[in-house]
């Protein structure tokens, strides 16, 4: 009988296994899960101070007084077309929405705007790309949730889904109303 | 038109030129001073490139690990020390960006493993030995007797 069991356990470590890949993989379509994914160094502290320039820009001052979602994007970004959307249906239900313009051309981005739909309360120039470096931006799209003291609340890497919207933005936005 | 006698030592030449600029691909990265330039190769070297995350941000094509590599050489021509180039990055973009990991508490796992699998081996081998059947005993005469029976033919 013991020996029966010994030679059913390595079945049981692959059904095991096979459980653990199903729900990694069920949560990563999902969204849930990133196996890339690296923690914002960010959360629960002020913005960086920066000063970008843009018509007419914005600082790290700029961001207090209600909650502001900054996202930084690119003409040259393809999944950054898919957000927009996204970014438009957020502006229509009043979410204040600073955008950052990442190693991006003037006319680019202006050209970009115009095509598929303006957003952004304002616009800031990240020409560099150093204050992205300094909020740990790893590429574009890229979202960051700032409360109304300054503070970063959450960060979203990749393009804004509408089901990200729901399950985590909107119970944040409510929070630190 | 170059003398054909000096084309090897024109040849030399670029070759040294070329191994002076190490892993990164454009020459005019390099900073001027060769002993800050192969500290800072050094420590790029030890920081991982957040695009492609498994190469070094000094062995990366990304524009962001140039971007890096130009912070380093930057902070290292202004007189600052390996740990406080590294500990800027960190403060970025935490220890992830570090390709050798420091021992704290959500890494014991990772360095603790050689250690773990010694031990969980030891411990097999350990019960497999306990579980070893005992040598059997040696026949008494009557067994003899019966084994010589039935060894004759």
């Amino acid at each position: 009988m013991n020996r029966r069991l010994m030679l059913l356990a390595p079945f049981g470590v692959v059904a095991l296994a096979g459980a653990g890949f199903f729900a990694m993989l069920e949560r990563e379509t999902e969204g849930k899960f990133d196996p890339r994914g690296v923690p914002s160094m960010l959360i629960g502290k002020r913005v960086p101070a920066f000063a970008l320039p843009g018509d007419p820009g914005f600082a790290d001052s700029d961001l207090s007084g209600k909650p502001i979602l900054v996202n930084f994007f690119a003409s040259w970004c393809v999944p950054c077309i898919e957000e927009a959307a996204v970014l438009l249906s957020l502006q229509q239900a009043g979410v204040p929405i600073y955008g950052i313009a990442y190693k991006d051309k003037p006319a680019a981005t202006a050209g970009f705007l115009a095509q598929h739909g303006n957003p952004y309360a304002r616009v800031g120039r990240d020409d560099p790309g150093l204050v992205a470096i300094d909020w740990g931006v790893t590429g574009v799209p890229e979202n960051y949730l700032i409360d109304k003291d300054g503070v970063v609340r959450w960060r979203w890497v990749g393009p804004l889904t509408q089901a990200a919207v729901r399950g985590e933005l909107q119970p944040l936005l409510r929070r630190f109303a | 038109m170059i003398h054909r006698r000096l084309l090897p030592a024109v040849a030399a030449g670029w070759l040294l030129a070329a191994g002076a600029a190490w892993a990164i691909s454009d020459p005019s990265e390099a900073l001027p001073d060769a002993a800050q330039e192969a500290r800072a190769v050094a420590i790029g070297q030890e920081l991982r490139c957040l695009v492609c995350q498994n190469e070094s941000i000094e062995d990366s094509g990304a524009d962001l690990a140039r971007d890096l590599r130009h912070l380093v050489r930057q902070q290292v021509a202004a007189g600052a020390s390996d740990q406080q180039v590294v500990a800027w990055l960190v403060a970025r973009y935490g220890n992830f960006v570090r390709l050798n990991p420091p021992f704290e508490w959500s890494t014991v796992l990772l360095w603790g493993s050689p250690l773990l699998a010694v031990v969980i081996g030891g411990g097999i081998a350990l019960f497999a030995r306990q579980r070893r059947p005992a040598a059997p005993k040696p026949l008494d005469a009557a067994e003899q007797a019966r084994l010589q029976a039935l060894l004759e033919p």
